[in-house]
């Protein structure tokens, strides 16, 4: 019996069992078979239910069961790194058709993907503000700014903040619209923050490691004294390029 | 801080760690006295897990199990995972490293899950080789894990016992003995849980596991147990543990509860129970 036999009947629900598997009597062991069947497959989809509460609560857990069946059957893991699986269950959401008439889930997931993806994150020490307010506005105009490993924006054309805030904390119902969300860490617990007005462009430049005048230019409507407040709270600048 | 240069196990039980325990683990009067990891769910960058780790390793000596290098498997092992497996071991220096019987990948696919292989000379020069290769890597002996089993191959031409001694001799690696994988592996395949607790070699090994399991049955009607985890530790696997400790002597002994993780008095009851099973052969 080859291992690529047992593999491909693990995944796919319709093809009989491996030949050559017995119950103790030496008979075909169907149900035994089943029993590994099921267990990978339940335990993918646990996984994607840990990581991906958010989205099981907008389509109801028997739906997310039934779907999150369907994504681990079509993209197992290919990493022994379970935290991280489900990486492509946002482009799964964009194309898979019973929910083609929820096109902000993909952006959700992603959000959520991200927020895993910074609670595991490398950690860093921040620049202190009280050395940053040392330093001439000229200098921190011409500078290049590391920002922490655990830091990640979203950006959307659809109001993603709010529908995550709406379901995960008991947040208002979202009125429509884009929002830009900036996931800080500043200590061991991710949050998703709403981006001011301009944020969006301004931290994608930041990250792309232009100037910060380079990234204030870029974003006219930008909002800079809240962005900065933001991110110096959240611990977000920690190394600075003059 | 505890004693780096005496990486062993304590004879004692100890747990598998829940980070919802963490307050409870280091401010009780707790019977616990190391803990098991799973190395999969430490290979992150930072953040909590690590942070949380690396105080934990401070009052505990801890084992890392890893559950995903598939040695069982007939392909080469994943060189990335075990140079990621030997990042972990060479900051946290934990006191055992152990694996499992079984394989969980194939051509790419991670199946997140412990699979059967058949019991040959083909496979036990495999896994062998694997062996080898973790231990050269990591610099340190390893423990194997019997498997829990639910169905049996044609193919297989040696018991369980005999393969992993077998493996066992040609790597000098150690075993890790998992009492209620036993039980289940007996009740499911037709052998007498305490035969192969008297042909198990105990000088080779370094822990022991307990855990629960679930009941359900075959398409006969045939009670086929399931491992799950999820439960207290069943009284025949209890007898067949004491059974275990009075052939061997003690040794270290991990309550696992993965699943409906209850809160720590149920867990600390269960290390009670193995502990007094312990200390009057200590």
């Amino acid at each position: 019996m080859k291992e690529a036999t047992f593999a491909a009947a693990l995944l796919n629900p319709d093809s009989p069992p491996p030949p050559g598997l017995q119950r103790p009597d030496g008979l075909p062991a169907p149900k035994r078979f089943a029993v590994y069947r099921n267990n990978v497959v339940v335990g993918l989809v646990e996984a994607l239910q840990i990581g991906f509460p958010a989205i099981r609560k907008l389509v109801g857990p028997e739906f997310f069961k039934a779907m999150a069946g369907e994504f681990v059957r079509q993209h197992p893991p290919q990493s022994r790194i379970m935290m991280f699986y489900g990486a492509a269950f946002p482009a799964f959401l964009s194309s898979f058709a019973p929910v083609a008439a929820y096109p902000y889930l993909p952006d959700v997931a992603r959000l959520e993907q991200a927020l895993r993806e910074s609670y595991h994150a490398a950690d860093a020490t921040p620049i202190a503000p009280e050395i940053l307010s040392t330093i001439p506005e000229a200098t921190l105009l011409a500078a290049r700014f590391n920002l922490a490993p655990a830091l990640r924006l979203i950006r959307s054309a659809w109001p993603v903040h709010a529908i995550w805030h709406a379901n995960m904390d008991g947040g208002p119902p979202p009125a429509a619209g884009p929002q830009d969300v900036l996931i800080l860490r500043p200590d061991f617990d991710p949050r998703p923050h709403l981006l001011p007005r301009g944020g969006g462009v301004f931290i994608a430049n930041l990250l792309a490691g232009t100037t910060l005048a380079e990234a204030v230019e870029a974003s006219p409507d930008l909002d800079l004294p809240a962005v900065l407040a933001l991110m110096l709270d959240g611990r977000a600048l920690i190394g600075m390029q003059p | 801080m505890r004693d780096l240069t005496q990486p062993t196990l304590p004879d004692g039980p100890g747990v598998g760690y829940k980070p919802q325990h963490f307050t409870d683990i280091i401010s009780d009067e707790t019977p616990v006295r190391w803990l098991e990891i799973h190395a999969e769910n430490y290979m992150g960058d930072g953040g909590r897990p690590l942070a949380q780790l690396r105080h934990l390793a401070e009052r505990f000596p801890i084992s890392v199990h890893g559950v995903g290098l598939s040695i069982g498997g007939s392909t080469a092992l994943d060189e990335d995972h075990l140079a990621r497996l030997k990042t972990l071991c060479d900051w946290l220096h934990p006191a055992s490293f152990s694996e499992h019987l079984a394989w969980s990948t194939h051509d790419g696919a991670y199946f997140n899950d412990l699979l059967p292989l058949p019991y040959t000379d083909r496979t036990v020069g495999h896994v062998a080789d694997h062996v080898d290769r973790v231990q050269d890597v990591l610099g340190r002996r390893m423990l194997l894990e019997n498997p829990s089993s639910y169905l049996r191959f044609a193919e297989s031409e040696m018991s369980e016992v005999d393969f992993l001694t077998e493996v066992a001799r040609r790597t000098g690696c150690g075993l890790l003995l998992d009492v209620n994988n036993v039980f289940i592996s007996g009740t499911n395949l037709g052998f007498t849980p305490q035969a192969f607790i008297d042909a198990f070699p105990m000088d080779l090994v370094g822990e022991i596991h307990l855990g629960g399991h679930d009941e359900d049955s075959d398409e006969t009607g045939a009670l086929l147990l399931i491992d799950s985890h999820g439960k207290p530790v069943t009284d025949p696997v209890w007898a067949l543990y004491a059974a275990t400790i009075a052939k061997a002597g003690p040794k270290p002994t991990l309550i696992e509860w993965d699943n409906d993780v209850p809160d720590w008095p149920v867990l600390a009851a269960e290390l009670t129970r193995a502990a007094a099973i312990l200390d009057p052969v200590r």
